[in-house]
């Protein structure tokens, strides 16, 4: 018998979280929530070709890509981890990591594809890390991931301590490489970070919506019970969603590394932030099983595309901050407020059902 | 009786949208008494207790308590009027004391309104007394085992002076021993004036410590006798009341080859050297106690839980421990006990539920299309005729019947050799009852072979085979289809004397 | 009549057990002192051991409104930018306003509640998860600090003297700010052994659904954590600042999580229902306590970070193992007395 006290009210909890959400068919939801990003990415283009006279030239797209692509290619992993109802904190700091290590190694002469495949290899095994901790041991991933967060940036700190690569006296990074962060692909306004994201998104999306593992993903985090005797492999699952998260998160370090075309250990700094709010607010459920690619892609082109019209209108990082919060707000408010309002009408309504009797 | 009644709920009516939970309720509790509720799953018990405890509003009806109607707004009126609920399986706070649980929301102030933890320890104890039972009010709630979370409850309940007792179940999760412990409990209640309402599928226990009984069949109020005039066959034949016959189609077949073969399978403290074998063609049941193991048994075959010891064989294949994905791949199904927690994926469409289990097969070019889902789940709905608006509508929008339907939609698109069955028709009304139950009948009749797990015995009567009984967690009895009876089920279930049964 | 029971001795080793947490934390941080101190003696110099506990009061101080709301199963990210921004607002009014210094306090004080109050009622009213609200806020909070700021900076000649003097001065050794801080979770952690809302706290993170069929006012509770850590995290950007005597935009940055590491480590659930701010005061001198060792061993400063997270995972990781330890010893215990 269960005498573990803990157990069965923490499910019950999270379903009557989720039943509570659930009276609407959730493809529906979804649908509504991507046509409202769809409303709003229009609006924040309109807003910025109007207000922003540089926001029409076509290197605002190029620079878009630069400054959004490499965080958009974490939040891509970050969402197949929250659909699975975990979350991974240490994104941020695995990118500082494995920037720092292609840095490191660059230092001390490597080759540079050597050094990125190191750095893609640390990746995996930060994510490991993660995945042991959380699937094989069961522990809470916020917790795991605070712990790798402040663990991964500190041996990126390790690695480099206070320089930045290259130093003095160090060889340039590959300028071919390096070029990526300044020139787009021939013949368009895309940047390359950008075309991968690109790439990578489709690829993802048609993992999530249209392979079994995305379905056994929706069903994990929707009812990780019901999925287990549905015969998915729930541990084996989230252990290599953590190594994808961490294996992505390097390789989003290798895109920033080149873009910069330099290198400190505190790159990306507090990233980890923005990954979490893009990916709420494309619509996907803190508590796991909902959300779409496409409206985290939507998600990252209205943050992306918020930002580079703030700035080119020289509003402060600090009001983008504020934007970003409210932005954060506003995707569980506006699902949530809806049904608060419901309950108070219905409050209301069974109130007055009883005043007669 | 001469004494005032202390509660009495008449004519209560519950729906659930166009389903008739409980259609007539009706109880009537003396103080001192220990008063049986009894009758089959789905006959409107549950109902009538979360009625009683305020959980739910009747749709019509009267509760009336020492003369006076009452009217529960929600759990806390109940309480506060003095009737309290002990559930099968209490829940408790697991990181506060055992007295913390008792006193929590009206603990014991001393100065400045602090917390007297001392008097607080010193009430629980009395109370534990006054129970006759020995339990450590400072300690954590957290491994308490069931029977002893009972006891909590219950004394939670003293502590705010309760006047009705209404136990659902409670012995359900219990071992013999701790039963006997509960029923000395019950007793010491009786002796201070409280009404206990007490729920349990095991008949025996009625007449070891009820004084009388009230019958339920398909929602309705049958009857209430004094347990002394009437005899266990007349309770079963008022809580079945129906022809077995219709409810049970039974077509005879000739059990071929061996599809399951379970060797010594065991798991610490929870089932021991478990052994027995399933033919193609037959329908072994499970019976035995509702905690004697069966489910655990039937998870550790599928491969949901890791077992300690043992080899469990598919068609002369051995499976690897704790892998459901090879049990699935041998061909094993496994429908569970919870359907809503373990069977489906609430929120999901009936398409992808059936699918869930099939993304194999449904592959085209590594893909899986809503399309080829929805032609599955079509095929399905069709033939185990579902009753549904939309395929893509939530699982959740179906009703129970419907809902085990889904999830045997979803285990048998797999064709699979071996179906595992656990509660095959808990909460599910009489007319899907049959039609599950057909089902059934129509894959033994196709070969293939089916291990059922039921608490409800006219199930195993009318539908098994074999029967193999289990009881804390052992095999005590295997009986063919000839063999088993009431009867014999029950004495090798409970380990005890028939006698007290009949 | 069977006697189902534990004895007496059996309950005594459990609580000594969840009770070491607290006292094992203690004795890690005297051991990290004692090894440091023999490999460098200036490690135990009063000015060393004073900006070790000043640092960690700080923490530790955002620490005790953090495990409250923890204990219902919540989070407040949001409590280092609240410290920030409190901090210069206090800053700011010290510098263009001179307002008296007591003031300085209650202002700074009084911005936390403001935004303890809006986290608690967007938690409570809206039933939002906190953890998205509160990072939320974080972003919403630290972007009108820097709207405030504005590129500016406050120094320390612009703050009184007797506003500093919290952060400097000292009684037998000992700076104000940890005396300050000692009695706040000295206090607490009375509070939330004593009184029935406080115990609230513990029912709602041990199993919602019993609580509320307890009749515990769960959403005023969970409302009233979030108060209380905002009105705490306000209070110690006032600290911060006396203590810092300088303040831009950047106060506080990191904070939140350095809080939450500290109140994991002190042997607070991150899934509520158990833990107690002593427990969360001792986890931020421990870390604390670390970083300066490391410092102080001369091991390169740039291993804090590093050590820091692989203690808190470690934390984590022990955290769970004591937790299995003591279910399955309270099992056993009451399994062995079964058989009887």
């Amino acid at each position: 018998m269960s005498s573990d006290l803990a157990t069965p009210a923490t499910r019950k909890d999270a379903s009557a979280a989720k039943s509570s959400g659930a009276r609407e068919p959730v493809w529906r939801r979804a649908a509504r929530w991507e046509t409202g990003l769809v409303a709003v990415l229009i609006g924040v283009l309109l807003w910025a070709s109007i207000k922003s006279p540089t926001f029409t030239d076509p290197s605002t797209a190029f620079y878009f890509g630069v400054n959004t692509g490499y965080i958009a290619v974490m939040a891509l992993p970050m969402t197949f981890v929250v659909m699975t109802g975990e979350i991974d904190l240490s994104v941020a700091s695995m990118l500082g990591l494995s920037a720092s290590m292609v840095g490191y190694l660059w230092h001390h002469g490597w080759n540079i594809w050597a050094a990125f495949a190191v750095a893609l290899l640390v990746g995996v095994v930060g994510g490991a890390l993660n995945g042991v901790l959380v699937a094989r041991f069961g522990l809470p991933s916020i917790a795991v991931t605070i712990g790798t967060l402040t663990l991964f940036r500190g041996l990126a700190e390790v690695l480099l301590g206070s320089l930045t690569i290259p130093t003095i006296g160090d060889r340039q990074f590959p300028q071919w490489l390096t070029n990526i962060g300044v020139n787009s692909i021939p013949g368009t306004q895309v940047s390359w970070s950008m075309l991968i994201f690109i790439v990578l998104a489709v690829i993802f999306g048609v993992v999530l919506h249209l392979m079994p593992l995305g379905r056994a993903m929706v069903a994990v985090g929707l009812q990780p019970e019901a999925a287990q005797f549905a015969g998915i492999r729930v541990k084996r699952m989230k252990f290599w969603l953590f190594v994808l998260s961490g294996l992505m998160s390097a390789f989003a370090g290798i895109l920033v590394t080149l873009q910069q075309a330099s290198v400190s250990y505190n790159v990306g700094n507090g990233l980890e932030l923005t990954v979490v709010a893009i990916v709420l607010f494309g619509g996907v459920s803190i508590f796991g099983g909902r959300g779409t690619i496409l409206g985290v892609v939507l998600s990252v082109a209205i943050v992306g595309s918020l930002q580079m019209a703030l700035t080119q209108l020289n509003v402060s990082s600090d009001k983008q901050n504020i934007v970003t919060g409210v932005l954060l707000l506003i995707s569980v408010i506006v699902p949530n407020g809806g049904e608060a309002l419901r309950r108070a009408r219905e409050f209301v309504r069974r109130r007055a059902a009883h005043e007669p009797g | 009786m001469a004494t005032p009644a202390r509660l009495v709920l008449e004519g209560a009516t519950k729906r659930f949208g166009s389903v008739v939970a409980l259609g007539e309720g009706a109880i009537t509790l003396y103080p001192g008494e220990a008063h049986a509720l009894v009758g089959e799953n789905g006959a409107g018990k549950s109902t009538l207790v979360k009625i009683l405890g305020g959980v739910y509003r009747p749709d019509s009806g009267t509760l009336t308590i020492d003369g006076t109607p009452v009217e529960f707004g929600g759990p806390a009126d109940a309480q506060a009027a003095g009737v309290a609920i002990i559930y099968q399986e209490p829940s408790l706070f697991p990181d506060l004391t055992v007295a913390e649980n008792i006193f929590m929301g009206r603990q014991p102030l001393g100065t400045w309104r602090r917390i007297d933890r001392r008097a607080m320890e010193r009430r629980s104890r009395e109370i534990f007394t006054r129970l006759g039972v020995q339990l450590d009010p400072s300690r954590p709630a957290r491994g308490l085992s069931v029977a002893d979370q009972q006891i909590v409850e219950i004394a939670k309940a003293l502590s705010f002076n309760a006047q009705v007792f209404v136990m659902d179940e409670p012995t359900a999760a219990l071992t013999t021993v701790e039963v006997l412990r509960l029923f000395d409990v019950i007793k010491t209640l009786r002796e201070h004036g409280t009404a206990v309402l007490f729920i349990s599928h095991r008949l025996e226990e009625v007449y070891a410590c009820c004084q009388r009984v009230t019958i339920m069949r398909d929602g309705r109020f049958v009857r209430s006798v004094g347990v002394a005039e009437i005899s266990i066959d007349e309770i079963i034949r008022s809580m079945v009341g129906r022809d077995l016959e219709a409810l049970f189609p039974k077509t005879e077949t000739a059990p071929d080859e061996v599809v399951l073969d379970v060797q010594g399978l065991t798991t610490e403290g929870v089932f021991h050297d478990i052994s027995f074998s399933v033919r193609a063609g037959e329908i072994v049941a499970l019976a035995g106690l509702v905690g004697a193991g069966r489910s655990e048994v039937a998870r550790a075959i599928f491969g949901v839980d890791r077992r300690d010891a043992g080899t469990v064989r598919v068609s002369g294949r051995a499976l690897a421990n704790g892998d459901a994905r090879a049990a699935m791949a041998a061909g094993v199904a496994l429908v569970p006990e919870d359907r809503r927690q373990q069977g489906l994926v609430m929120d999901l469409g009936i398409d992808q539920n059936v699918a869930l289990a099939s993304m194999a097969k449904l592959r085209r070019g590594g893909l899986i299309f809503r399309s080829s889902e929805r032609k599955l789940a079509a095929t399905w709905a069709e033939r185990l005729q579902l009753k549904y608006g939309r395929l893509r509508n939530p699982v959740s929008t179906l009703s129970g019947g419907n809902q085990q339907k889904v999830v045997l939609g979803k285990w048998l698109a797999r064709a699979p050799r071996l179906l595992i069955i656990d509660e095959p028709t808990r909460g599910i009304d009489v007319g899907t009852k049959a039609e599950v139950h057909r089902i059934l009948d129509g894959l033994v009749s196709e070969g293939t072979a089916v291990l059922m797990i039921s608490s409800e015995l006219p199930e195993v009567l009318g539908m098994a085979d074999r029967v193999i009984v289990l009881r804390e967690g052992r095999i005590t009895a295997e009986l063919s289809r000839a063999e088993a009876d009431e009867n014999s089920i029950m004495r090798a279930a409970t380990g005890q004397n028939a006698e007290i049964a009949v | 009549m069977s006697a189902v029971t534990v004895p007496k001795a059996d309950g005594g080793v459990v609580l000594t057990l969840l009770r070491a947490r607290e006292i094992g934390i203690a004795l890690l941080i005297a051991l990290v002192v004692l090894v440091t101190a023999l490999h460098n003696s200036h490690f135990v110099d009063s000015n060393s051991v004073q900006q070790l506990l000043s640092g960690a009061a700080l923490i530790a101080l955002l620490g005790v409104g953090e495990t409250l709301v923890i204990i219902t199963r919540n989070v407040d990210l949001s409590v280092g930018s609240v410290l920030g921004l409190s901090a210069y607002v206090v800053g700011d009014l010290f510098k263009y306003h001179h307002i008296p210094v007591w003031s300085g306090f209650v202002i700074g004080t009084l911005v936390g509640v403001a935004a303890g109050t809006l986290n608690g009622f967007i938690v409570t009213a809206l039933r939002v998860p906190s953890l998205v609200v509160t990072l939320g806020m974080l972003y919403v909070i630290r972007g009108i600090d820097g709207v405030i700021v504005n590129g500016d900076r406050i120094d320390p000649e612009s703050i009184p003297n007797a506003f500093t003097a919290v952060g400097y001065r000292t009684l037998f050794g000992i700076p104000w700010l940890a005396i300050i801080v000692a009695v706040l979770v000295a206090v607490a952690g009375f509070a939330m052994r004593s009184f029935r809302a406080s115990r609230d706290l513990y029912a709602i993170g041990s199993n919602p659904d019993a609580a509320a069929l307890a009749g515990v006012p769960i959403q005023r509770r969970v409302f009233s954590a979030f108060l209380i850590s905002g009105t705490l995290a306000g209070f110690a950007g006032a600290l911060f600042l006396a203590l810092h005597t300088q303040i831009d935009n950047s106060g506080g940055i990191g904070y939140e999580l350095s809080v939450v590491a500290a109140v994991v480590v002190g042997g607070v659930a991150i899934f509520g229902g158990s833990g107690t701010v002593v427990g969360a005061a001792l986890g931020a001198l421990l870390l604390n306590t670390i970083n300066q060792a490391l410092v102080a061993s001369r091991i390169s400063a740039f291993w804090n970070q590093a050590i820091a997270g692989a203690l808190l995972l470690a934390a984590i990781a022990f955290d769970r193992w004591l937790s299995l330890r003591v279910t399955k010893s309270l099992r056993s215990a009451e399994g062995a007395h079964r058989e009887l």
